[in-house]
């Protein structure tokens, strides 16, 4: 069990609220949340469709504004306002979503695709240095880019690209990666070649890693901490092994009752 | 339950356990833009007992959903049917014409609930018409109220609100959409549902729900058996009594879902089931299986067995021929190695980590 103390703290949130619409129509997303991600930690935000955890999400992202509460980077408030901190901002922060199919430009090879990375971290390469940082990339994910980079996203399969989003993410070395959803749609042996991969990033680089899931298996499987979200709340958080074993919040009793395992009783009532 | 009534009634001892389902030598292909054949089912035979539920599992892309879509016996380009035999209750429905299958055997004999059967749902319509609609198909003699009393029970028996009826499909949430929809194919009681990833798209609680549906469907005899399709091991687990696995387009193994869970004899299922995570005591020190490597291309399969390639126990052997199914200790599987030997390698396999 690892310990994080509060000098490690990466990203923090106090009172994050978000209110989508206006007047009778107001739908109140996320409610004064308070949450603090540490360096080199693995969180899983758990809860059931329209709990508000993607939308939580992308208020990390700073993909939509926070209509209360304030969010910390680092030690100080977050800064968005220009062009050039929102880039700075997403050098740090990353993120890989549930299908693959959408992340890609479809209208770009994969070289394009993985070249686009370099030049966003505004690096001045050679062409043999780039060639081989994606070659790395690549192989660290198990694909072969002397195969690939002349296709486009449709012409691979569904665990070729979620290999290659990671891919991605490895040459971005962000310090913290969102990942939304990320294992929901492949079967349970392209989940563990995928965890493995993101594990082995996190050695790597001591990145932290957000998962946002509802999957509560997996939740468990690879989180220091867990966030359980319902109806916009953080019902519970704590350490994985005492949240899911001992359970405090009767909501987080009743979703972990509701997972099937498999050398307990699933009780169908 | 069968055995009070048999003690009572000597003469309706229970009789063996009639074979609803028999599928021999099933393979269909879908045809590529070069004029290619692809085999996604590629010889399967199975049988399926009545009250049982058979759950089928493997990677994306081993061919399980292409055997559920099969099954119907209604094919749509580019998927095709090749040869072999579908026997719903002895019937040979390969042998029926289309007009015929269409109005005896869909939705009576045997009924399909794909992923996103919620989609099916015309947005326009009240749940209501979507039955008068298959009624008027199927028992064109019903009136109206007829068929508004017969869905009103049915959803009651069901534990499904009747006022559903009335409701448009935007009005219902995911999980009851999906429960509306399991209701409705299988208001005809057909004696085989094949469920493709039923839950897949839905939260746990939704899950639960429907997974409850299903049983009582079978436990009310409205089925009379479930072809349940999932990746999700666990669920499989709790809802089959028998898993079969897939991989390229063959069967490699069948058991109860005992064995295969706990017990697996085929290395391609022993690693599928060293992948499932459960929020268990103990599971965060336990290591999951991946397996190395892609399925074969199924434009070229590899001669010999097909999950050689990715095989930690492959030997030259393995390379060459047909590899039959084998019959050893109570377990069938498709392995050229007997139960022990294969048994051994885990255990080495264990020792080593």
């Amino acid at each position: 069990m690892k310990k994080f103390s509060d000098k490690d703290i990466l990203l923090a949130g106090v009172g994050v609220t978000k209110v989508f619409g206006y007047g009778k129509k107001k739908k109140t997303a996320v409610r004064e949340v308070d949450f603090a991600f540490h360096k080199g930690e693995i969180i899983s935000i758990v809860g059931e469709s329209g709990s508000g955890k993607t939308t939580l999400a992308k208020m990390l992202l700073g993909l939509l504004k926070e209509t209360n509460g304030r969010i910390e980077y680092e030690g100080a408030p977050r800064r968005l306002k220009g062009h050039k901190e929102r880039r700075n901002y997403w050098k740090d922060i990353q993120a890989i979503f549930q299908d693959p199919f959408s992340s890609f430009n479809m209208f770009h090879r994969v070289e394009k695709l993985l070249r686009d990375c370099i030049a966003l971290q505004s690096l001045e390469l050679s062409k043999e240095e780039e060639r081989r940082r994606m070659i790395d990339a690549c192989s660290f994910v198990n694909l072969k880019f002397d195969e690939l980079y002349n296709k486009y996203p449709f012409e691979l399969s569904g665990g070729q690209m979620q290999r290659l989003m990671i891919a991605r993410i490895f040459m971005m070395r962000p310090r913290i990666l969102i990942a939304d959803e990320p294992t929901s749609m492949i079967d349970a042996c392209s989940r563990s070649t995928i965890l493995d991969m993101l594990m082995k990033l996190r050695e790597e680089n001591g990145m932290t890693i957000i998962f946002i899931t509802h999957d509560v298996g997996l939740a468990y499987y690879v989180s220091d901490t867990l966030y359980i979200m319902e109806k916009g709340r953080i019902v519970e958080k704590g350490p994985a092994e005492r949240v899911i074993l001992q359970p405090q919040h009767v909501y987080t009793q009743q979703l972990i009752a509701d997972v099937p395992k498999i050398h307990e009783e699933w009780n169908l009532a | 339950m069968s055995r009070k009534l048999a003690d009572l009634q000597p003469e309706l001892a229970p009789e063996p356990l009639r074979r609803v389902l028999e599928v021999e030598g099933l393979k269909t292909y879908y045809r590529t833009r070069l004029n290619e054949k692809v085999f996604a089912v590629d010889g399967v035979d199975f049988a399926l007992e009545e009250g049982k539920a058979l759950g089928i599992a493997g990677e994306s892309g081993c061919g399980k959903s292409t055997l559920s879509m099969s099954l119907m016996g209604f094919y749509f380009p580019p998927l095709y049917y090749g040869e072999g035999s579908i026997s719903i209750g002895g019937i040979d429905i390969m042998k029926l014409g289309k007009e015929r299958l269409r109005k005896q055997i869909l939705g009576r004999e045997i009924a399909y609930i794909p992923q996103a059967a919620m989609n099916a749902l015309n947005p326009t319509l009240k749940i209501i018409r979507f039955i008068e609609d298959l009624m008027k198909e199927h028992q064109p003699k019903l009136t109206k109220p007829q068929v508004r009393a017969m869905a009103e029970e049915r959803f009651r028996t069901l534990h499904l609100a009747p006022e559903v009826l009335d409701a448009y499909p935007s009005e219902l949430s995911g999980g009851m959409k999906q429960r509306t929809v399991i209701a409705i194919s299988t208001i005809l009681n057909p004696k085989v549902l094949v469920a493709d990833e039923p839950t897949s798209a839905l939260d746990v609680t939704s899950q639960k729900a429907v997974i409850r549906l299903l049983k009582e469907l079978l436990d009310k005899k409205f089925i009379r058996s479930l072809i349940f399709i999932t990746h999700e091991l666990p669920l499989l687990y709790h809802v089959t009594d028998d898993i079969m696995v897939m991989y390229a387009g063959e069967i490699v193994e069948r058991g109860t879902a005992q064995q295969m869970v706990f017990d697996p004899v085929h290395p391609y299922t022993k690693r599928l089931m060293g992948s499932i995570i459960v929020p268990e005591e103990g599971m965060k020190d336990h290591k999951l299986s991946a397996i190395p490597g892609a399925p074969p291309n199924l434009k070229n399969v590899p001669e010999g067995c097909r999950f050689a390639e990715r095989c930690d126990f492959a030997r030259e052997e393995c390379r060459s021929g047909k590899i039959p199914m084998r019959v050893e200790a109570g377990r069938t599987y498709r392995c050229i190695f007997g139960v022990d030997t294969l048994k051994e390698w885990y255990a080495d396999e264990e020792v080593q980590r």
